[in-house]
């Protein structure tokens, strides 16, 4: 699977978790800014994802993490 | 004669056979002095053997999830107080040597209960919560649960019996990992390695735990409690070891600036050293 690919899972994944509109997403978006979620309902979006892809991401992978671009190339290390 | 509690931060009730403790304080159910002082309650309740309780469950009504843990901001902010009162370290240490041996007080209670103890968790199960849960005997989480012991972005380690208890349940390589990465575990993985009894599907754990509550009051009270004591035996001299540990690496000034960060941090971003 590309990152670009991946990129749009993940903002398929997150916009149907979080009620919005994929469309309205962006690759470069900060998702923390574009969810209007914080730091408690971020766990709850790493569990999607972790779910979603059977894949475990380590919480400390994703600090400095803010786009959904950059989401995707941290998940993408872990999608065997 | 059964009771009923209603406090502010949790209240419990008989239902049916089991004795049901809710956790109710927002943001996530923080343990601070007054969720201690209402477990003490609970704990001295259990003691008297909570009126032939056959089984008791601990569930947060807080959408977030289970438990955040310790209350930091107020360990904090206790912290702020006591040097404006002019109190020394010495002094300052001692105070939470006192919560910690009361904390610890509850705790065993709860672990040493003579009936079948449940937590039902989902969402945040992190630090002191994570502990809460690990004196059950055994936890059910739904798919939303993560586990966590974030203790060493604060210079700290779990101060609960976290260490000892979970190292009591699963292996050490299991333990290490948790302690020294400071990540959390998902439910699905919490249940690979045997911390997580029963996994289960989004908003059914109440469920699931009401039903193994029903299940457990179907045999013998007594050999209920035989079995357990035998199988679960308190670790008196690590716990001991947590506690000291934990008191020594509070006195250091990177708590404090561990803690200070977190109280004035206004970033919506999970909180990281």
């Amino acid at each position: 699977m590309s990152e670009q690919d991946l990129t749009a899972r993940l903002i398929d994944l997150a916009a149907k978790r979080f009620k919005k509109s994929a469309e309205s997403l962006k690759s470069d978006d900060d998702f923390f800014q574009a969810l209007g979620i914080d730091s408690m309902q971020a766990m709850e979006l790493l569990t999607e994802i972790e779910e979603h892809f059977e894949v475990e991401v380590p919480d400390y992978e994703l600090q400095g993490v803010t786009t959904f671009a950059g989401l995707a190339e941290v998940v993408k290390r872990r999608v065997p | 004669m059964s009771r009923t509690f209603e406090g502010k931060t949790l209240r419990f009730s008989h239902v049916g056979s089991a004795l049901e403790v809710v956790l109710n304080r927002a943001p996530c159910n923080e343990i601070g002095l007054e969720t201690l002082t209402e477990l003490e309650v609970l704990a001295n309740y259990v003691r008297d053997g909570a009126s032939g309780a056959r089984a008791m469950i601990f569930y947060s009504e807080i959408p977030t999830g289970f438990s955040a843990g310790a209350d930091l901001k107020a360990l904090y902010t206790g912290i702020v107080e006591r040097r404006a009162k002019g109190m020394t370290m010495a002094a300052a240490t001692q105070e939470v040597r006192s919560f910690l041996d009361r904390i610890h007080s509850v705790f065993n209670a709860f672990d040493m209960a003579p009936f079948t103890t449940i937590a039902a968790t989902h969402g945040v199960v992190f630090g002191g919560g994570f502990e809460l849960a690990l004196t059950c005997d055994v936890i059910i989480a739904d798919k939303s649960a993560r586990f966590c012991f974030p203790e060493l972005r604060l210079g700290l380690v779990p101060g609960f019996g976290g260490i000892p208890r979970l190292s009591r349940d699963v292996g050490n390589a299991v333990v290490r990992d948790l302690l020294l990465t400071g990540r959390s575990l998902n439910a699905t993985r919490a249940h690979e390695v045997g911390l997580v009894s029963q996994l289960v599907a989004r908003g059914e754990v109440l469920a699931a735990t009401r039903a193994l509550a029903t299940q457990t009051a179907r045999f013998d009270a007594a050999t209920t409690t035989t079995a357990k004591t035998f199988m679960k035996p308190i670790p008196t001299e690590q716990l001991a070891n947590e506690k000291a540990l934990f008191t020594m690496l509070f006195t250091s000034p990177i708590v404090e600036a561990a803690l200070a960060k977190f109280f004035h941090s206004t970033d919506v971003r999970p909180y990281l050293p």
